[in-house]
């Protein structure tokens, strides 16, 4: 009979480990339910208990940044939807901006409401799916990740019918947007927005307080403030280890200056913190929106000085970042007076905010991997990109 | 009402056992006993492996409501055909078997597990004076039965030869021993009280009435106790959320079970489904009166509508949980069962004593009810000590 060894690769300890036993070297995916897409994690494991985290990446790259410098800037405005495929429109405006700032241009300010309407839809749903997918990373069989995709449908179809597309939407242009707002979405917007409280209230009721819930996040995967700010971490779980860091009140990119809004902060930077964080943050957008959707004015969508055929901004280097739903999102292009960018490349905040997973993992159960990793929301999209 | 109307119903609730006697009578005396004991295994087999399909079909249709969706509504009126696809769909699957699993144990598992599981029937009245075998030990025979699942479960996880179901065998064999003790610790009670091991007689003893209240063991302070932690340590037996970790779809995939698939893997959800029966039937025989009805001016009803009527509710109250709550870490689960059920089954021994030597009245009820209560706050407290958790508030900055 063949041992269990050739199959199971069993690693001696490290000299000075006194217990009895081995470690278990297992490969947390590319193939597995709770990695949120190609994602493989070298886990090695005493018992169930984590020792190593490798993670693994590189699947699904598709070589984003060099086929964005062989295509013209609108060329690749519908493939940063692939990025972050979540939030298409957050990414899209994370590029139009940094291509308004290589350009010098203006923006109308109609259209900057329209971007900050369907950025905080965006943040929202996002925000809503990922403690969704949370709750089904510990188990719960995917009840509360079904509510959220209800409440995200509904934006969806704000998105569908303003752009067409539900989540590639490709709706941004440089100096505004593609399309203007159809007939009667400001009111559908408005009946969504104002249905959002009671669903928020519904999702804190019935999860924040759960006994298990609880227990299975609180104290697991602790992000400490000075390690988070090493290592470039940004966003939400930034902010759930109580770093006051947003984009949107730092750089008050767009015209975010003008909402009032507040920023939750987390203390002890666990997983409940970032979930949250999280919670916390979708009312806060309720509120932008609700003022959004009230003070919207009439006016042009698009600056009519930009050219849409021919553009070819001046030889330069620009550098804009937004603070997208999972993080800082920027992007970095150098122009050579071309039609194409000379270099294009994107700070993904997935892929930065990833790089802690091991130091958050180390110590805890192959349960709390999976409960760390959602937290942390990542989309392979973005980080192998 | 008439004696001709109660010899009717008595003949609506005994009709099974008098047509499977009139089945036999013909046959020559040597093989009348053989022939009757087949008759019944072949009808327990068919009606709980019926019942598995209709329980698939009711869960995933109930999980559909819970969540805002369907649930399969395409298969058969309403989707109640689903089973039959299924079926069908897992014969006609290829088998895999990994190169490098034990190929003899690997198929042997889940065959064990299903025998296992349909072992425990025997001892299980589904009706009144119907049962297969009344063992005089048949509370012992139940446990001793269920306890050859961990056996099936662990050589599934090890001879698969994949890490997964290995972990997933480590934590099933950890979880299923440790919360054996509690399931049969809370059982005891009933056989304190009833002073037998035979279900058939713990049955009879709960199937009498006052006025026209019944005298089921759930309505005493340790029976409804011992009911609610028998009930807990047999969602952790029967790995149903949230004490699914065996399983743990979203951390080991599928556990012990990743490398089935095709029928072996359709045999590992029948036999789950059927221990989770049996484990709720054996709940119903202990503390919910088995086939007795639950009220005097009801027992016109015959007695094994009784007893799938209680198992369905059973049943629907696991749909339930599995549709509400999150999955338990192993190291909560264990201390759950150590620091927790365990002492708490083995004060509800004491308190179903105390229970038999005060005089009936208020006075035993307030007692045993204190007896109970303040050492479950106590023992919550503690188990959560030192951990502190609560809901958080936060700051925010402007």
């Amino acid at each position: 009979m063949s041992t269990a060894t050739e199959a199971i690769r069993i690693i001696p300890k490290s000299p000075g480990a006194n217990d009895e036993g081995q470690w278990l070297e297992v490969s947390m995916g590319p193939q597995h339910p709770s990695t949120h897409g190609v994602f493989r994690m070298d886990v090695v494991l005493d018992g169930e208990r984590i020792v190593k985290l490798k993670p693994v990446f590189g699947y699904l790259h598709r070589n984003h940044e060099k086929i964005a410098e062989n295509e013209s800037y609108l060329g690749s405005m519908p493939y940063t939807d692939r990025l972050d495929y979540f939030c298409s429109l957050t990414n899209n405006w994370a590029y139009a901006l940094a291509v308004e700032k290589l350009a010098g241009i203006q923006v109308p300010e109609r259209a900057e409401y329209i971007r900050i309407i369907t950025a905080e839809l965006t943040r929202f749903q996002n925000h809503a799916c990922l403690i969704g997918f949370l709750t089904q990373d510990m188990g719960a069989s995917g009840t509360p990740l079904m509510y959220a995709f209800r409440e995200r449908e509904k934006i969806l179809d704000l998105f569908e019918s303003l752009t067409g597309a539900r989540m590639m939407c490709n709706y941004m242009r440089f100096g505004g947007c593609r399309v203007d707002l159809p007939a009667g979405w400001i009111e559908q917007a408005r009946a969504a927005v104002a249905s959002f409280p009671r669903f928020l209230d519904e999702f804190e009721q019935l999860l924040a307080s759960n006994e298990i819930l609880m227990a299975r996040t609180q104290g697991v995967g602790v992000l400490s403030k000075e390690f988070a700010v090493n290592a470039g971490v940004s966003g939400p779980v930034l902010r759930a280890s109580g770093v006051n860091y947003d984009v949107r009140k730092a750089d008050k990119y767009g015209i975010y200056d003008r909402f009032a809004f507040k920023i939750p902060l987390g203390e002890h930077g666990d997983t409940y913190d970032r979930y949250m964080v999280r919670l916390l943050e979708m009312r806060e957008s309720l509120k932008i929106l609700e003022l959004a959707l009230r003070d919207i004015p009439a006016g042009p969508i698009v600056d009519p000085k930009t050219k849409i055929r021919g553009f070819r901004p001046k030889p330069g280097e620009a550098y804009a970042h937004i603070e997208a739903p999972k993080g800082d999102l920027g992007f970095y292009l150098i122009s050579d007076g071309s039609s194409n960018p000379y270099r294009y490349r994107v700070r993904p905040p997935s892929l930065v905010n990833l790089t802690v997973l091991e130091e958050l993992c180390i110590g805890h159960n192959v349960a709390d991997v999976v409960v760390i990793l959602g937290s942390i929301d990542i989309v392979m999209g973005e980080v192998d990109r | 009402m008439t004696l001709s109307m109660f010899q009717a119903i008595d003949q609506i609730d005994q009709i099974f056992v008098t047509s499977q006697h009139r089945l036999v009578s013909d046959l020559p005396a040597e093989f009348q006993s053989i022939s009757s004991a087949i008759l019944s295994v072949i009808a327990i087999v068919l009606v709980f492996a019926l019942l598995f399909a209709i329980t698939t079909v009711l869960e995933r249709k109930g999980l559909g409501r819970m969540q805002n969706r369907y649930g399969p509504n395409r298969v058969g009126p309403c989707g109640f055909f689903q089973p039959l696809a299924d079926g069908v769909k897992s014969l006609t699957k290829e088998d895999l078997v990994p190169r490098t699993a034990d190929q003899l144990v690997h198929f042997l598992a889940p065959v064990l597990l299903v025998m296992a599981a349909f072992l425990a029937y025997a001892v299980l009245p589904v009706g009144r004076n119907m049962v297969l075998v009344n063992l005089n030990a048949g509370v012992l025979y139940f446990f001793a039965v269920g306890s050859l699942v961990e056996l099936a479960v662990f050589m599934a996880g090890w001879s698969s030869r994949n890490k997964y179901s290995l972990l997933g065998a480590m934590r099933a064999i950890a979880q299923m021993i440790s919360y054996e003790v509690p399931l049969v610790l809370a059982s005891i009670v009933v056989i304190m009280a009833a002073g037998s091991l035979s279900t058939v007689s713990i049955v009879d003893m709960q199937a009498s009435y006052t006025g026209i209240w019944p005298h089921w063991f759930v309505f005493t302070p340790w029976g409804f106790a011992g009911f609610a932690l028998f009930m807990i340590a047999a969602t952790a037996e029967s790995n149903r959320s949230p004490f699914d970790l065996p399983e743990g779809e979203s951390e080991i995939i599928a556990g012990y079970y990743i490398e089935y698939s095709g029928f072996k893997f359709a045999l590992f959800f029948l036999g789950e489904y059927l221990g989770m029966f049996a484990t709720s039937a054996m709940a119903i025989t202990l503390f919910l009166g088995g086939w007795a009805a639950p009220f005097s001016f009801l027992t016109w009803i015959p007695s094994y509508l009784w007893f799938f009527a209680k198992l369905v509710l059973l049943i629907l109250i696991f749909i339930w949980i599995r549709g509400t709550l999150p999955r338990l870490r192993m190291d909560q689960l264990m201390s759950f069962a150590w620091q927790f059920m365990l002492p708490m089954t083995l004060l509800n021994l004491f308190v179903a004593g105390v229970w038999h030597f005060m005089p009936a009245g208020i006075v035993r009820w307030l007692v045993c009810i204190a007896l109970l209560v303040a050492p479950a706050i106590l023992l919550s407290r503690s188990l959560k000590q030192g951990k502190k958790f609560a809901v958080r508030h936060y700051r925010f900055a402007e």
